[in-house]
């Protein structure tokens, strides 16, 4: 038998990437970002207007934490919307699910957390794994339905406060006496910061994991075409409960983060408005890019707390009421922006880059 | 006895709302595929326009004519903003369904925001009349008139969205289209302009189950249309996207299970019951009750 080798496919010289001066550098920059992250901390610069207070302060890295938690959240449940094309509307389920359990486990149980963490994670996996088998029976629509109804339980369930353990309305204030000493107390908020990254981290290594490998490609072809994967021979609802039941204990592992940032557990985080927001976060960044879910989260996070302080600033204040008042939504704006977005920059913040730079080629004068 | 016959009742008067806010939403999702989250932003509109006419609007007011005249309002506000969501937002993007879903994500996020920003997030009295905050005896329950109101109102409006659509052109349309777009466009028939109509019809009903939600609950919320828009969406699915007579079958079965048993058992037990009943229904019959047929 004789092998014939096939020619290498050209590239056209348009789609080869661009030799920047900075190109070697380039994939080292997710390293160079960790390590800015990381000794962000140390610094005592003050940010005015971005932050109050210098970055080391302890309302600032609170916020930073969250930030970087649902940046996480976001890029794991970008697993399920971008990469595989599934649309649940349950996500909130999940990390939910991760903050009363260990709340529950510590203050109401009196586990250690290590312990607590590690039953929490494990039983949230199973509940995405459980919820899926079941959820994955129908497609589409259909399907965003039935999370959205399985979610809608879970708020129903820590609303109600059955058997007295989840606080109903008021919410799960977490009991710190059990804790490791060095996660408690305003002055270790640097500890829950960096806690927070590796989360972050750990996420996004998942994810370029699962992304990058064979299944990955299953997962991506399922978003694209999934009766042609059914007709290789692959069954799409085994790649899809994989998917799902990942992406669930990613986000009851952040979960398990954000209790301890937070101190406690709000039934807020229950509601289907979180789904709705990790959507918009996702489809802000870029759905299926490498960093635009993790943007996407990070930023709305951070204007989500910062637009609520520039909604009561002076200068929204001066404004006629017709102007201020929306302005002082911070929902509002982030929805108009998020309209805006499906409709005038698809790809995301990160497509925002290659359109820029197209634009200024055509605008630059022909040598 | 009583007990029994009022329960049935209340869960009744609970359908109608659930009905008044499904039939729009199955008619617009059987036909233009659209699933509308910012359906909830209409019953918004509609309960605000109605509060607002009611206290400003000259003529208007909570009693008698004035009270008619100030639903009549609410319900011409929302027929306008779902009209107007239609054109602006949804027409550029049809035929691309996760975009649509998007938009409306996001209109429900930001509308709700804007009633919140203009109105404040607290529940306001609602004006009503007199007679809504009664009791009517029958067979020794005492029902709340509101909750019959509601169910007349759902009556009234099954019966004219069943009426238009056997009886009228743009009804035909619309079940043809339901039942194969395609087929309909190919025979030279503007499908839009039914896409914008059915809108306007799911605004309306929408727009009144606001207002007459507003005089049962006694209050009005910008977060109202939200935890009933997820109810919906079950008697939707349940039902059967586009068809109206199984919205009505599922909003009466969600409606009474949801009573019945948050009386018998534990509140928010029948919550649960009705998702249970709607993971039942998707695994044995996903096409729900109805099937994608528009039944007229």
């Amino acid at each position: 038998m004789t092998v014939i080798d096939a020619p290498r496919a050209q590239v056209p010289d348009e789609l080869s990437p661009q030799r920047g001066r900075w190109h070697r550098l380039r994939p080292f920059l997710p390293l160079v970002a960790l390590v800015v992250l990381a000794i962000l901390p140390y610094s005592t610069i003050p940010l005015p207007g971005i932050f109050e207070g210098p970055v080391n302060s302890p309302g600032t890295l609170q916020l930073l934490a969250i930030c970087l938690i649902f940046g996480g959240l976001a890029a794991g449940y970008d697993l399920l919307f971008g990469r595989t094309g599934m649309l649940s509307f349950g996500h909130a389920l999940y990390f939910a699910a991760g903050v009363y359990g260990t709340d529950i486990l510590v203050t109401r149980a009196g586990l250690p957390l290590w312990q607590a963490a590690l039953l929490t994670i494990t039983g949230g996996t199973i509940l995405a794994a459980l919820l899926g088998a079941v959820a994955l029976r129908t497609v589409g629509i259909a399907f965003a339905m039935v999370t959205l109804a399985f979610a809608q339980v879970g708020a129903i369930l820590v609303a109600r406060d059955f058997g007295g353990l989840t606080g109903g309305e008021e919410g799960l204030p977490l009991d710190v006496s059990g804790l490791p000493a060095g996660l408690v107390g305003v002055t270790n908020t640097v500890n829950l910061y960096w806690l927070a990254l590796a989360y972050l981290t750990l996420v996004v290594f998942v994810v370029h994991r699962v992304s990058g490998s064979p299944t990955g490609r299953v997962l991506a072809g399922l978003r694209d075409d999934e009766r042609r994967i059914g007709v290789l021979g692959l069954d799409p609802y085994r790649y899809k409960l994989v998917a799902f039941t990942l992406a669930g204990g990613l986000a009851s592992a952040g979960g398990v983060v954000y209790v301890l940032i937070v101190g406690g557990a709000s039934p807020h985080i229950t509601s289907s408005e979180l789904t709705l927001s990790l959507l918009v976060m996702v489809v802000l960044g870029g759905p299926g890019t490498r960093w635009g879910p993790v943007l996407g989260g990070v930023l709305y996070m951070y204007l989500d707390h910062r637009l609520t302080a520039f909604g009561t600033s002076d200068a929204v204040d001066n404004l006629p009421a017709v102007l201020s008042r929306p302005l002082s939504q911070p929902l509002f704006v982030l929805g108009t922006v998020f309209i805006l977005a499906v409709y005038f920059f698809p790809g995301g913040l990160t497509s925002l880059a290659p359109r820029l730079s197209h634009l200024t080629r055509s605008l630059r004068p022909r040598r | 006895m009583g007990t029994v016959i009022l329960l049935a009742l209340t869960g009744l008067g609970l359908a109608a709302l659930y009905f008044l806010v499904a039939s729009g939403l199955s008619l617009v999702f059987g036909l233009a595929d659209v699933l509308n989250f910012a359906h909830g932003l209409f019953l918004g509109v509609g309960a605000y326009g109605t509060w607002w006419a009611a206290g400003n609007l000259p003529g208007a007011g909570p009693d008698g004519f004035g009270f008619v005249f100030a639903v009549a309002f609410g319900v011409a506000a929302g027929t306008l903003v779902a009209i107007l969501v239609e054109l602006v937002l949804i027409r550029p993007l049809y035929s691309r369904t996760i975009e649509q879903v998007l938009v409306t994500v996001g209109l429900s996020l930001a509308g709700v925001a804007l009633l919140q920003a203009t109105w404040g997030a607290d529940a306001r009295p609602f004006p009503r009349p007199d007679w809504t905050r009664q009791v009517t005896g029958i067979l020794g329950a005492q029902v709340p008139n509101g909750g019959l109101l509601l169910i007349i109102a759902a009556v009234l409006v099954l019966g004219a969205i069943l009426a238009f659509l056997r009886w009228t052109r743009y009804g035909l349309v619309i079940r043809a289209g339901v039942e194969n777009r395609e087929m309909v466009t190919a025979l030279g028939i503007d499908v839009r302009k039914a896409f914008t109509l059915v809108f306007a019809i799911g605004g309306a009903a929408a727009a009144l189950a606001g207002a007459l939600g507003g005089v049962y609950f006694g209050t009005v919320s910008p977060g109202q249309g939200g935890s009933l828009l997820i109810f919906a969406f079950i008697v939707v699915v349940i039902g059967g996207m586009g068809s109206v007579v199984g919205s009505a079958y599922a909003a009466v079965v969600v409606g009474l299970v949801q009573q019945f048993v948050n009386y018998y058992g534990t509140s928010g037990l029948g919550d649960i019951c009705v998702v249970g009943l709607l993971a039942v229904v998707l695994l044995l019959r996903p096409q729900g009750i109805a099937g994608k047929v528009a039944t007229a």
